[in-house]
């Protein structure tokens, strides 16, 4: 190669011209994120958690598993134990970061398997409409017709106790919610002129769902699937606080607010301390989701 | 076989005329439709069901490269036509016969008709995906055939260019991003990138202003010129209709009143719906004023329809006999009237004098 080879060349005349693109929908979502300063908190809290769930062995200042008699409910601030120890000596700041790990997975999982499957129901009964409509909709509503603490903790006590199916049990619970919402937005894009157009050019139904439903209704379902997230991780809490979730000694919060209730009393600051993470957690989860959802609702 | 049901076969191309030019490129025979209303339990049981006579038995052709304008009070069932002219919805009786073939038979299945056949929406901002480039949108319906994307997305962007969107600007842009006018030329661009050659225009120029709507009927009717098409241009503007069409057809109720070509329809209404609605026109000219309303009220319900004929309950010229028998579509030069008055021995007063006039000229 010498030289003259970095001189500009004429470019050739492509049959395409370079064209001009307006940005995407969802570039704008973002931008309109970038611009919400409660999204942006509650973003950057959770991405502090999920750092620290990923990173967790590498940043606990102790050995969460440590147990030490003679330092059994210190209080917050007690030398080397900068927030407590619990009712066996453990390190609660190193148990509350390692928690968060359990916690969030317990949060996360059911409600991703749930979107996955929750949608394809409610999409195919939506877009199908008619008698399969009606089948797969009246099925879910036995299903929903359940309050879903009472549905979670009958499945789990059914399934038995463990992690596997409790994620099990929680995920059965959000599938009739997802579906549901799934399956109302569908119905509305179905009527649409451009689906009808699109039916009108010859098009099979999946062509059609591909190119025309997902990108119009997927949206919607997965801002209402964010706004679960908070209800699984409290459920998830109240399994594992019922001794249906996790197993001791793994920290979640939940299991760990249910063994610090008999310190309520002798130490309430220490035994709050889970229910705060969960608190904060689920709060910037629905705030996260309520700025996505107006993030995606303005039409202009 | 039903028409809705169709074993599609792998496209065998049937753009050949049939038939000549004489030989219509659309016939439409007893074209009926009725929408069940919600029934209760009881109703069910009672075997009482009440139906929306939407179409009640329609016939006609629109032939090789004309406009056929359709115009009718809200209501009159011109959209649900359209719709089963697309087969969006299924018919509950009737056929139809598209350059010499039933529509869903082997010889024309229903993927084939509806390459041939597209249609522009009213609406156009929810005629087309909110979230598909303009160029995408109208890629689509080729791709959906078998085009090549690349080739797909080089024929929209010559269509854009053709009704007169320049492509560097709007191929890669969002419908949110166009003005009414705009998005209406890109539906037009959609209809035509499969290369039909009949298009249903279903009022779709009624929701933009006048100025616009002027340029893209001008525009319509230079693609007609250019792609060799056949239009039907549904419109309850009576103005645009006549200005557009070839011939018109007038429908009342689900059922055709009266269809003929545009100049002599408008200058010399057979039909007293025809002549009440044409009355209804804003007149330019000062001096003929519309003082008052040609048709009161509402039409009809059209679950429970009057029986005979249907616009006896509103017509000026009704008499005993139109509410016992329902006239049929009469043809006499070149145009067909659904009216007792030009029915001979009809029984209606007028009839014998209609038709001694006829006689005589």
């Amino acid at each position: 190669m010498n030289t003259t080879a970095s001189l500009p060349l004429p470019q050739p005349r492509t049959k395409v011209e370079a064209i001009e693109r307006s940005p995407g929908f969802w570039s704008g979502v973002l931008a309109k994120l970038m611009r919400d300063p409660v999204a942006l908190g509650a973003g950057a809290v959770l991405l502090a958690l999920i750092v620290m769930a990923i990173f967790a062995n590498q940043l606990l200042p102790a050995d969460p598993y440590a147990t030490s008699m003679f330092k059994r409910l210190k209080p917050i601030g007690f030398e080397g134990y900068p927030l407590g120890a619990d009712e066996l000596g453990r390190d609660m700041l190193s148990r509350l970061m390692l928690g968060t790990r359990l916690s969030l997975f317990m949060g996360i999982t059911p409600v991703l398997i749930a979107f996955v499957i929750g949608s394809a129901i409610g999409i195919l009964a939506g877009y199908a409409g008619g008698l399969v409509n009606t089948l797969i909709m009246r099925t879910i509503d036995i299903l929903y017709a359940f309050p879903s603490v009472l549905l979670a903790i009958a499945l789990s006590g059914a399934l038995g106790a463990g992690i596997g199916n409790a994620l099990l049990s929680l995920t059965i619970v959000f599938i009739p919610q997802i579906a549901r919402v799934a399956e109302s937005v569908t119905t509305q894009v179905r009527g649409r002129d451009y689906v009808e157009a699109a039916r009108a050019s010859g098009a099979g139904p999946f062509t059609i769902v591909r190119v025309h439903v997902l990108g119009n209704v997927l949206g919607p379902i997965f801002v209402f699937a964010t706004s679960l997230i908070a209800v699984s991780m409290i459920l998830a809490s109240g399994l594992s606080f019922l001794g249906l979730g996790v197993r001791p000694p793994e920290p979640e919060w939940g299991l760990m607010l249910n063994t610090l209730r008999t310190a309520i009393y002798s130490q309430p600051l220490v035994a709050a301390l889970p229910g705060v993470m969960i608190f904060i957690t689920s709060i910037s989860f629905n705030l996260l989701s309520d700025s996505l959802r107006s993030a995606m609702d303005v039409k202009s | 076989m039903s028409i809705g049901i169709s074993i599609e076969h792998i496209g065998v191309a049937a753009d050949s005329d049939r038939g000549g030019p004489a030989q219509p490129l659309l016939t439409v025979n007893g074209l009926v439709k009725h929408f069940d209303l919600k029934k209760g339990f009881v109703d069910t049981v009672m075997g009482r069901g009440k139906v929306v006579r939407a179409v009640d038995g329609v016939d006609f052709r629109i032939l090789k490269g004309e406009t056929l304008g359709v115009v009718g009070e809200s209501g009159c069932g011109k959209s649900t036509t359209a719709r089963l002219l697309m087969h969006l919805i299924d018919p509950s009786a009737g056929e139809i016969v598209f350059n010499g073939e039933t529509v869903g038979s082997p010889a024309l299945p229903l993927r084939e008709y509806r390459r041939q056949v597209q249609m522009v929406f009213q609406d156009s901002y929810s005629s087309l995906n909110p979230r598909l480039t303009i160029q995408d949108s109208i890629a689509f319906g080729p791709q959906v055939h078998g085009v090549p994307k690349q080739e797909a997305i080089t024929r929209a962007r010559n269509l854009l260019e053709r009704v007169g969107l320049e492509p560097r600007r709007f191929a890669g842009r969002y419908p949110h991003e166009l003005s009414g006018g705009q998005r209406q030329r890109v539906n037009i661009a959609r209809a035509l990138a499969c290369e039909p050659r009949l298009v249903i225009l279903d009022e779709a120029v009624s929701a933009l202003d006048k100025s616009v709507e002027a340029q893209v009927l001008n525009l319509l009717m230079d693609l007609k010129e250019e792609f060799g098409l056949t239009y039907l241009f549904i419109s309850h503007d009576l103005h645009v209709a006549r200005y557009i069409s070839d011939r018109v057809m007038v429908m009342y109720l689900g059922k055709v009143a009266e269809t003929g070509p545009a100049e002599a329809l408008f200058e010399q209404p057979l039909h007293p719906y025809t002549r009440a609605l044409l009355s209804s026109m804003p007149s330019m000219d000062p001096d003929r004023r519309t003082e008052e309303a040609a048709l009161a009220g509402d039409p009809p319900n059209p679950i429970d329809p009057p029986p005979g004929c249907r616009f006896h309950t509103r017509c000026p010229l009704a008499e005993a006999v139109c509410s016992q028998r329902a006239p049929s579509l009469k043809t006499r030069q070149r145009r067909e009237t659904a009216c007792l008055i030009h029915e001979p021995g009809s029984g209606h007063s007028h009839a014998a004098a209609v038709a001694a006039a006829v006689h005589a000229s």
